[in-house]
C-alpha cells in the first residue's frame, strides 16, 4: 500500500502536456480544480469527465499510473461518501434502521466520490508530468511577487523539490524498515488501532534518524556544489512561453467559460 | 606550490553536555602537513575513523581548521570571500550516491552546480553535455536518478562536478556503497578524467586496488599521515599496513608471504604479471 503514493512521482515519456510549461500545468490544474466544486449538474460531470480524459490521452501516462494515487486516499473517499450519503436530508429512499439514505444523499454522495477522485487524478497527473524541478520553477515564478514582502519564495521551492525527490526513497527505506522488522516478528496487520500504531514506532525511529543523517548529508552536498540560495544562480532551464503555451491557456479559459455556462443555465437542476 | 596545501593542520571535535560543558574532544586530524601536487592521481589511505572525511572536508572549506591553515590553489580556507571559488577549484564527490543528488532528472542534477555558480544557460548545456560524455552516462541524461545503479549514479556526481570546470576532484570513499563492477567503472572513469582533461584526482579510499595505479599515496592513521610515497613503496610495506589495519592487495600479500617462506622476491609486487615475471626468473 504504501508504495501507491504516486503523487509527486514523474512518468518519463514525451508528449505535449510533458512539453506545456510548468506554469500553464499549474494553472490549467488550479482551473480544473476550481470547475470541480462549481456545480453539480450531471452534464458538468460529463464536460469535466471529457475534458479529463482528453488530457490524460493527450499525456501518454497510463491510465494505470494515475489510478494508482486513488488506492492511497481510499479510505478518505469511502467515507466522505458515507458522511454525504446517511447525512444529506431530502427524500427518503431507503430507511435501515436509524440510518435513512437519500436521493439527495446519493447524488452528493456520487458527486463527493467523482470529485475526489478527479481531485487526486488531476494534481497526480500535473506531477506525473512535470518534473519537481520544473514545478518548483513554476511556483518559484508565479509566487514571485512574495519576494517583495520578504517571504523566501526560492527557499520554500527549494524545499518542496528536495521533499518530492526524497519521497520515493523514504517510501522505499519504510518499505525496507517494515519488512525487517516483520522478519523480527513485528505485526503490522492485525490488532486494534492502537496496537498498529504501537507497531509503527520501531519503523518511524529509525526511519526519522536515517533521514535526518540524509539531511545533513544532502545541506553539505549542496554547499559543496557552491549552492548559496537564489542570489546570482542561473537557470538551465528558464520558462518561456511558447506558441503550445499560449494555445493550451485559451483552452483553459475556454474550459471554464464552458462549464460556467453551462451551470448558469442549469441553474442548480441536476439534470 | 601545489594544488592542495596544508600547514600544521589540526581538527577537533569537540563534544558538548546538555548544558554545553566540553565533555571531550576527539583530534580527527592531527597536524598534517600535505602538498599535493596539480595533475596527479592522489590516494588518501586509513582504517574507519582515522580522520579522512574531516581531512577532505577542509579542502571544500566545509569545516575550518582548529589549528594551521589550508590553502587551495593558494586561496586560504578560512577566507570567507573566496569559499565559492575554492568549491568551484575543488569540487567534492561524497560516499553515499543517494544523499548528494538533489534533482530528479540526470541531465538536471549535473546543471545544478553550474547553475549555482552563475553560468549562462546555453554554456550549461553545452557543459552537462560534455561532462555527462565524459563519464560515459550522456544516454541517460532524461532518466531519474532513482531508477540507475550505484555505480551510475556516482558517475552522475562525478559528471556534477566535472560541469563546474574544477581543477581538482575530491571524493571521500566514493566507492564505498557499490559492487565491484560498479567501484570499476568509477575508478576507471577518475583515470581518465585524470588523464585526458588533467584534473587532480584526490581520491579517498580503504579499497586497496584502487591505489594501485594512484601516482601517490598517503596513509592516514589516528588523524596523522604515517606512510607517503608511490604505491609501490606503500605497498612494500605490508606487515605495518596490516598493523594499520589495512588490507594489502592479495597478490602483494601471496608475494609478502612468499618472502617471508624465504623465496628471495622484490618489494612491492603490485600486479599478478609481476609476481610471475619474479617467479620465473627465481626458477630460472
Ligand atoms: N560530526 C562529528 N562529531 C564528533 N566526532 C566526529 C564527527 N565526525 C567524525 N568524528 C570523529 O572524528 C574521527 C575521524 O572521523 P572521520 O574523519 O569521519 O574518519 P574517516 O573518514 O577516516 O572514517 C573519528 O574518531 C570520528 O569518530
Ligand atoms: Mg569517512
Amino acid at each position: 500500500m504504501i508504495r501507491d503514493i504516486t503523487i509527486g512521482q514523474y512518468y518519463q515519456t514525451k508528449s505535449v502536456i510533458h512539453e506545456l510549461d510548468p506554469r500553464v500545468k499549474l494553472m490549467g490544474t488550479m482551473v480544473f480544480i476550481i470547475s470541480l466544486f462549481f456545480g453539480k449538474s450531471i452534464w458538468m460531470y460529463l464536460a469535466v469527465t471529457v475534458f479529463l480524459a482528453a488530457v490524460i490521452k493527450l499525456s501518454r501516462v497510463p491510465l494505470k499510473f494515475i489510478v494508482k494515487g486513488l488506492k492511497a486516499v481510499l479510505i478518505l473517499i469511502i467515507f466522505s461518501a458515507a458522511f454525504n450519503l446517511f447525512l444529506t436530508d431530502g427524500e427518503v429512499v431507503v430507511r435501515l434502521w436509524k440510518l435513512k439514505i437519500t436521493k439527495e444523499g446519493i447524488y452528493q454522495a456520487v458527486f463527493m466520490v467523482i470529485r475526489l477522485m478527479y481531485l487526486i487524478m488531476g494534481s497526480s497527473l500535473m506531477t506525473l508530468t512535470t518534473t519537481p524541478n520544473n514545478l518548483t520553477d513554476a511556483l518559484e515564478k508565479s509566487l514571485g511577487f512574495l519576494k517583495v514582502i520578504k517571504v523566501p519564495v526560492h527557499e520554500i521551492a527549494m524545499i518542496m523539490s528536495i521533499a518530492l525527490r526524497f519521497i520515493p526513497i523514504l517510501i522505499e527505506e519504510t518499505d525496507k524498515i517494515m519488512k525487517a522488522q516483520m522478519a523480527r516478528g513485528a505485526d503490522f496487520e492485525n490488532g486494534n488501532l492502537i496496537k498498529r500504531a504501537k507497531a509503527m514506532v520501531p519503523v518511524l525511529v529509525p526511519l526519522f534518524i536515517s533521514a535526518f543523517r540524509r539531511a545533513n548529508e544532502l545541506a553539505m552536498a549542496m554547499e559543496a556544489r557552491c549552492y548559496h540560495g537564489s542570489e546570482g544562480r542561473t537557470k538551465m532551464k528558464p520558462l518561456k512561453y511558447n506558441r503550445r503555451d499560449r494555445i493550451a491557456y485559451a483552452v483553459l479559459a475556454v474550459y471554464l467559460c464552458g462549464i460556467a455556462a453551462l451551470n448558469i443555465y442549469m441553474g442548480g437542476r441536476i439534470i | 606550490m601545489g594544488i592542495v596545501r596544508t600547514e600544521n593542520l589540526t581538527f577537533e571535535y569537540i563534544r558538548r553536555d546538555e548544558e554545553g560543558n566540553v565533555e571531550g574532544i576527539t583530534t580527527a586530524v592531527d597536524n598534517v602537513n600535505l602538498d599535493l601536487q596539480a595533475g596527479q592521481f592522489i590516494a588518501i589511505l586509513g582504517h574507519n575513523g582515522s580522520g579522512k572525511s574531516t581531512l577532505a572536508k577542509h579542502f571544500n572549506a566545509l569545516v575550518s581548521p582548529t589549528e594551521g591553515t589550508v590553502w587551495v590553489d593558494g586561496m586560504d580556507t578560512r577566507d570567507d570571500a573566496k569559499t565559492l571559488d575554492i568549491r568551484q577549484t575543488a569540487g567534492m564527490v561524497f560516499q553515499n550516491p543517494d544523499n548528494q543528488i538533489i534533482c530528479t532528472l540526470v541531465e538536471e542534477e549535473v546543471g545544478f552546480g553550474p547553475e549555482n555558480i552563475g553560468v549562462p544557460t546555453d554554456e550549461i548545456w553545452l557543459r552537462v553535455e560534455e561532462s555527462l560524455k565524459a563519464v560515459g552516462m550522456y544516454q541517460f541524461r532524461k532518466a531519474s536518478p532513482n531508477k540507475l545503479s550505484g555505480g551510475q549514479k556516482q558517475r552522475v556526481a562525478i559528471a556534477g562536478i566535472v560541469a563546474m570546470k574544477p581543477k581538482c576532484i575530491i571524493l571521500d570513499e566514493p566507492t564505498a556503497m557499490l559492487d565491484p563492477s560498479g567501484r570499476k567503472e568509477v575508478i576507471s572513469v577518475l583515470h581518465e578524467l585524470n588523464k585526458r582533461e588533467n584534473v587532480t584526482i584526490i581520491l579517498i579510499t580503504h579499497y586497496m586496488e584502487e591505489v594501485i595505479d594512484a601516482d601517490r599515496v598517503f596513509v592516514m592513521d589516528d588523524g596523522k599521515i604515517v606512510l607517503s610515497g608511490t604505491p609501490r613503496e606503500i605497498f612494500s610495506q605490508a606487515e605495518y599496513l596490516k598493523r594499520l589495519r589495512l588490507d594489502v592487495p592479495q597478490v602483494t600479500e601471496l608475494a609478502y608471504e612468499l618472502k617471508q617462506a624465504g623465496i628471495p622476491l622484490p618489494d612491492g609486487i603490485l600486479t599478478k604479471e609481476e609476481l610471475t615475471a619474479a617467479l620465473t626468473a627465481f626458477k630460472g
